[in-house]
């Protein structure tokens, strides 16, 4: 560390180096993304849309492959995936809405750090391992279901309301971490505003209470479908490819496991399934925003 | 609450705006609810909750050790060890995570520090390119990343890069899913950090070093970095629990990681990979905790990373 003889000269340089230093310092990260981020995602929309002929080694931009992306199998696929993703989305919001109240309004500050450490250790509970416990649960010889004949009751766990059962084990959670800042949002000042003025408990939730609540409310709603729609690990290691959902098909077509050349239909899901997922972040960011000014 | 009585009511509205003078001190100013209700519905929620939770957890523990006819037995776990690929898989995905936790902070490190310091035009420019992974699902990323591993023997097989294309691929140590993985862990790492570096007044800090005599090496590594240490560790536990349970981008390249491998003995050894499948949840949990733990007590720091890291289900 050398000393600094004239305070100012040294003011000075640093001032002029410091822009064009700290903006190099950046390039990496920029680099590295693009390189490793936009050059994936550039093939795969390239390929979506243009089709190689083998022959003559000719490219030529088509819309086959989208097109076909959006018919038969692949299409039941994507409906598949959007019916699953909302279903458990909106099951999973009400219920992590319920539960995230009874946390919030409890008197216990133990409940209420117990419940928001677990909902944060839980929504992370996804991928494999959460596929293996629900087979030992319930799965053909699970425990609980050998213990009280749930098969013979036509439960089944490799199926669409098996999936929706195990993807609210972690949307549920996740839920009532994005809802429980904005119910504790809800001032008590403004219950008794509205209880003042006379109005019922209905009255103060129709007028009051969900209206505040309603950018996050439908902010969590999308995070969840968001999450549940891309979710993989867990359906490949549950169902293999009993339900038809858009991520299982991509898998197929990249594993070679249907006829050759379908490579660039399972392109095409990519990108439409980055257009879904877009238009979610579309719709989340704006309310997260929203929400924030309620939130301090 | 409509079935509120009146008296409740009023006294809930005196005790609130009638207190905060007295009750202020003792401890967070009476904010949240008060009323004397039993609240029977709220037991009835979490009791449920609660074992909608803990049954798979318990019910997969009892498959582990008991076997219907011969009663309890161990075997699945103490088995483990000697299990074939075991401790391969589980020491390529340790290696795997030290690999991408290095890169992505050696990656993010400078560059949100330098935006802090001397360029916050390039802010939003950094934070969309590090949240921009979010919206992109991990198979539709390995899709792209096939694409673009194909080129490397169909165009570039008499260039130097086609070699580069074959190292990235090495099955002892395949480089192409740290990058991969570093992508998907950056909005994390960039979430964990952003917070940190909002709790430092990063510019003072460094000018004040600077004044000192400070290179700005020194200033990073030994003034910055200590200050971020609550950040650094967060974002270096989730990615290392991101990298533990990834599966589509490894199974889909044809590697075989841990999570890959719990799935591939699942069905000779079902016993067997639902045991690993609970260690790896505690482990990853005890992670968890203590990192929400850690961010708790600064500030809110990186209390919110745990909210985020799924990615994988």
């Amino acid at each position: 560390m050398s000393s600094t003889t004239d305070p100012r000269a040294a003011d000075g340089t640093r001032r002029r180096r410091r822009g064009p230093r700290t903006w190099l310092a950046t390039l990496p990260l920029l680099a590295f993304t693009g390189l490793c981020f936009g050059i994936p995602l550039g093939a795969m929309a390239y390929g979506a849309v243009t089709r190689t002929d083998p022959a003559s080694g000719a490219t030529r931009v088509t819309g086959e492959h989208l097109a076909r992306s959006l018919q038969g199998p692949y299409l039941d696929s994507l409906i598949g995936s959007v019916q699953l993703s909302a279903l458990t989305a909106l099951v999973g919001g009400v219920l992590g809405v319920v539960i995230a109240q009874a946390v919030v309004t409890s008197r216990s500050a133990g409940l209420r750090s117990a419940a928001l450490t677990a909902s944060g250790v839980l929504a992370n509970f996804g991928g494999v391992p959460l596929a293996f416990a629900f087979i030992a649960t319930v799965g053909i010889s699970g425990v609980v279901t050998r213990l009280a004949d749930l098969t013979d009751l036509g439960w089944n766990l490799y199926s669409f309301t098996g999936l929706t059962v195990v993807y609210l084990y972690f949307l549920i959670p996740l839920m009532v971490l994005v809802i429980a800042p904005a119910l504790d949002g809800l001032r008590p000042q403004w219950r008794e505003a509205a209880q003042n003025s006379g109005a019922t408990g209905r009255q103060f939730w129709r007028h009051v209470g969900l209206p505040v609540l309603a950018p996050s409310l439908l902010g969590g709603f999308v995070l969840l479908f968001g999450t549940a729609f891309a979710a993989h690990a867990t359906a490949a290691a549950l169902v293999g490819g009993s339900v038809p959902l858009v991520t299982l098909k991509i898998a197929d077509a990249l594993s070679g496991n249907v006829l050759t050349g379908q490579e660039n239909v399972a392109l095409a899901l990519g990108l439409d399934m980055i257009l879904i997922a877009g238009l979610v972040m579309a719709v989340y960011l704006p309310l997260q925003r929203r929400s924030a000014r309620w939130l301090r | 609450m409509a079935a509120m009585t009146p008296t409740t009511r009023y006294s809930d509205g005196a005790r609130d705006t009638g207190e905060p003078d007295a009750g202020a001190p003792a401890r967070t100013p009476a904010r949240r609810p008060r009323r004397p209700r039993p609240g029977i519905w709220r037991g009835a929620v979490l009791a449920l909750t609660g074992a909608y939770f803990l049954v798979p957890l318990v019910a997969s523990f009892v498959f582990t050790v008991h076997v219907p006819g011969r009663g309890i037995t161990f075997e699945a776990y103490t088995e483990l060890l000697s299990a074939d690929g075991f401790t391969e898989s589980l020491l390529l995905s340790l290696g795997l995570a030290a690999a991408t936790i290095a890169l992505s902070l050696l990656l993010a490190v400078p560059a949100l520090v330098a935006v802090r310091i001397g360029s916050p035009r390039l802010r939003p420019v950094v934070e969309v390119m590090c949240m921009l992974p979010l919206v992109v699902p991990p198979i539709a990323l390995v899709t792209g990343i096939t694409t673009v591993l194909r080129w490397g023997p169909e165009h570039l097989s008499r260039t130097p890069l086609y070699q580069t294309f074959i190292a990235v691929q090495n099955e002892k140590f395949p480089v192409v899913l740290v990058l991969a993985y570093t992508v998907l862990a950056l909005p994390f790492v960039y979430r964990s950090l952003d917070a940190g570096l909002r709790a430092v007044d990063v510019p003072t800090l460094a000018e004040a070093a600077r004044s000192c005599g400070a290179s700005w090496p020194y200033v990073v590594l030994r003034v910055l970095l200590p200050n971020l240490r609550a950040s650094l560790a967060g974002a270096a536990f989730l990615t290392l629990a991101l990298v533990l349970g990834e599966f589509t981008i490894a199974s889909l390249l044809g590697f075989r990681p841990f999570a890959v491998w719990i799935v591939s003995i699942s069905g000779a050894q079902a016993r067997m990979s639902v045991a690993v499948s609970i260690l790896s949840l505690l482990i990853t949990w005890l992670l968890l905790i203590a990192l929400s733990r850690a961010g708790t007590t600064p500030s809110t720091a990186a209390a919110a990373p745990a909210t985020t890291s799924r990615k994988e289900p």
